[in-house]
């Protein structure tokens, strides 16, 4: 088969574009990974959120997160001028597919995307009977599927519901930061999948890191400050009336 | 999902803890609460309940023995218990069941009750024949010294391990409270007041079980009760359920004052979901019902049946009533969202591994088992006497 200098002029770009993409996939060269040099956390800038369950259905399927249970979920407030305290919440098979139209246009309507928080002082950690879940020393929250008793004692100490018993394991389950991928250089999957860059992987050892500059600019909370678990995703325009 | 109402996250929906750990406490309660009424012949020279002194600590041992399965059936990986030993989290108050409870079972209760049966299970020995005799011999654990110094050394040993075995009692009561008490995320839990509400609750149950199960005894085998013993017990009953409903009535009481932003929440459960469990049956039945009943045993002379009967219903339903405090406990804590927007259903299954007949067994299972002991340990050896003629406790 001869490729013409026609056909040759449409291929090449269209390699170009593809490599790219393999490029994407690829993990960065990280053969001398060391924990002690990065802490890692997460930046949600809530206001590029759309709530499109992009980052829901990526970790869902990155991760073989179970049906029914979620390591990140999407939460779709609407707050009333007149009632800031009693929003209304809703999260759809946790905004896996998105949302349906809001039924009511006064006041206002938001997304939330939730998921492990990652604390430097979590609850859940520090009730588990047998030290299978842990703080890893680059700042990720993990379960070991191994050694975890399937006592459930993590899920009631979280704050945040961001923990579930998963039905084929029986073990603790939660976000890890995709941590097989952040070890090798790559975002996890719900950053990656974000269409407007509503999240972002942060190191907040690497000076370079553009957190230290997102944190310095804005004003960024944490969920539930008063648990005192030294959280580590922070939300940009996190509205009060988020729980 | 049906049953949710509100907004739950959506890992909330599902229950963690089931009727399973319900139970759990329930036991444990009865086990402390026992122990407690024991010591109170032993340490506290308290005669008058002398006659339900062996039998309450076979009751606290035949609880004590069935207390860690619910929790074992409701592990995820039972078979990874053991790791609870050779790799406890020291942070973690869960961690510190399996080593308080074998301190208890081994250190306090099983060596208590071998040090006041030793006189009888050596003389059973020699008087038995067949299996039982090899079951006794075994059990004289080839001590078969009955000379007045063993018996006196007995009695020294037995009495120093009560007085550790009263805080012990009070440890292992006071952790489960600990470990609801301490978990900072949930409202419905997190008080300072849970282990020490925990720790009289479990004196109450323990103390109204004993003394139902002393005048059930009492009936089958046909013999007269000593009302000398009930009336104490039932008046010490009285008097902790009194304090136990006070610090209730404080947390209650604390909560609604402070109307903090888990209360609407709260508030809410209480007077839908958990009205029946909580007001109905805890509070009004299972509380204000028997103090009454008890109180008024102590401020109006009773003829001797009418004081029977009360202390029978009284004693029920009390031990309903601190059934119904941990399921509200357990369930109820697991029924809010702690985005406090929402609310979910416990839906208790039949026959599954977590669910309503393993739940019936187990309750059953202890009263077997007691049954099984008081057999071969007969509580009662001033009746057995005509048998048995040296099987008189060593004191």
């Amino acid at each position: 088969m001869s490729i013409s200098r026609r056909h040759m002029l449409l291929l090449l770009p269209a390699a170009a574009v593809a490599w790219k993409h393999v490029l994407a996939g690829t993990p960065e060269s990280s053969p001398n990974y060391t924990m002690s040099q990065h802490w890692w956390g997460m930046l949600i800038d809530l206001t590029k959120c759309i709530g499109c369950g992009n980052c829901v259905r990526a970790c869902q399927s990155e991760n073989e997160v179970p049906d029914g249970y979620f390591r990140t979920w999407v939460e779709r407030y609407h707050v009333s001028d007149y009632d800031i305290e009693n929003p209304r919440v809703d999260s759809p098979d946790g905004g896996k597919k998105g949302f349906p139209p809001a039924k009511d246009d006064s006041g206002k309507n938001f997304f939330v995307p939730k998921l492990c928080n990652h604390c430097a002082e979590s609850p859940c950690t520090q009730v588990c009977p047998v030290g299978a879940t842990f703080v890893s020393p680059d700042g990720v929250v993990l379960v070991d599927k191994k050694y975890c008793l399937g006592c459930r004692y993590c899920v009631q100490a979280c704050p945040y519901g961001c923990r579930f018993i998963n039905p084929k394991t029986e073990t603790a389950e939660k976000c890890t930061l995709c941590y097989h991928r952040i070890r090798q250089g790559l975002t996890t999957a719900c950053c990656e999948s974000c269409p407007t860059g509503a999240r972002q992987l942060a190191d907040l050892k690497n000076p370079n890191d553009p957190i230290h500059e997102f944190l310095k600019t804005h004003s960024v909370q944490v969920l539930k400050p008063y648990m005192a678990t030294h959280a580590k995703v922070f939300y940009n325009g996190l509205d009060g009336s988020v729980r | 999902m049906s049953g949710v109402e509100g907004f739950m996250y959506p890992n909330e929906i599902e229950l963690q803890w089931s009727v399973l750990i319900v139970l759990y406490p329930f036991l444990t309660g009865l086990v402390a609460g026992a122990f407690i009424l024991a010591s109170l012949e032993r340490v506290f020279r308290v005669q008058a309940v002398k006659p339900t002194y062996r039998l309450a600590l076979l009751t606290a041992l035949a609880f004590l023995l069935v207390a860690p399965l619910p929790l074992q059936l409701h592990l995820g990986h039972p078979e990874r218990s053991y790791e609870m030993y050779i790799t406890p989290h020291k942070t973690s108050a869960m961690a510190m069941f399996g080593f308080v409870y074998l301190w208890y079972l081994m250190a306090v209760l099983v060596l208590e009750i071998w040090l006041d049966y030793r006189r009888d299970i050596v003389v059973l020995s020699q008087s038995t024949t067949g299996l039982k005799r090899w079951i006794y011999r075994l059990m004289t654990l080839g001590s078969s010294n009955l000379s007045e110094r063993a018996l006196a050394i007995d009695d020294r040993v037995g009495y120093l391990i009560t007085l550790i075995g009263v805080p012990s009692a009070f440890l292992l009561h006071g952790y489960v409270g600990f470990i609801f008490g301490s978990v900072k995320a949930n409202p419905w839990w997190s008080s300072p007041l849970m282990p020490v509400v925990f720790i009289f609750s479990a004196m109450v149950s323990g103390i109204a079980a004993v003394m139902v199960l002393y005048m059930l005894m009492m009936w089958v085998r046909g013999e007269k009760i000593d009302m000398r013993c009930v009336d104490t017990i039932a008046s010490y009953l009285c008097y902790t359920f009194i304090i136990d409903f006070s610090l209730e009535m404080l947390d209650l009481i604390h909560r609604i004052y402070e109307a903090d932003e888990s209360f609407r929440s709260l508030d809410f459960m209480v007077h839908t979901k958990l009205y029946m469990s909580h007001i109905v049956v805890q509070i009004m039945l299972g509380t204000v019902v028997p103090i009454a009943l008890l109180a008024l045993t102590q401020v109006v002379k009773l003829g001797e049946m009418t004081r029977k009967r009360i202390y029978a219903l009284a004693g029920c339903l009390t031990l309903v009533g601190i059934f119904a405090m941990r399921w509200n406990v357990v369930i109820g804590g697991q029924l809010f969202s702690k985005s406090f927007l929402g609310y979910t259903t416990y839906k208790m299954a039949l026959v599954t591994r977590e669910g309503l007949l393993v739940a019936i067994v187990l309750t059953v299972l202890p009263l077997v088992i007691l049954w099984v002991l008081v057999k071969l340990l007969p509580p009662w050896p001033e009746r057995e006497s005509g048998s048995l003629p040296e099987a008189a406790p060593a004191n």
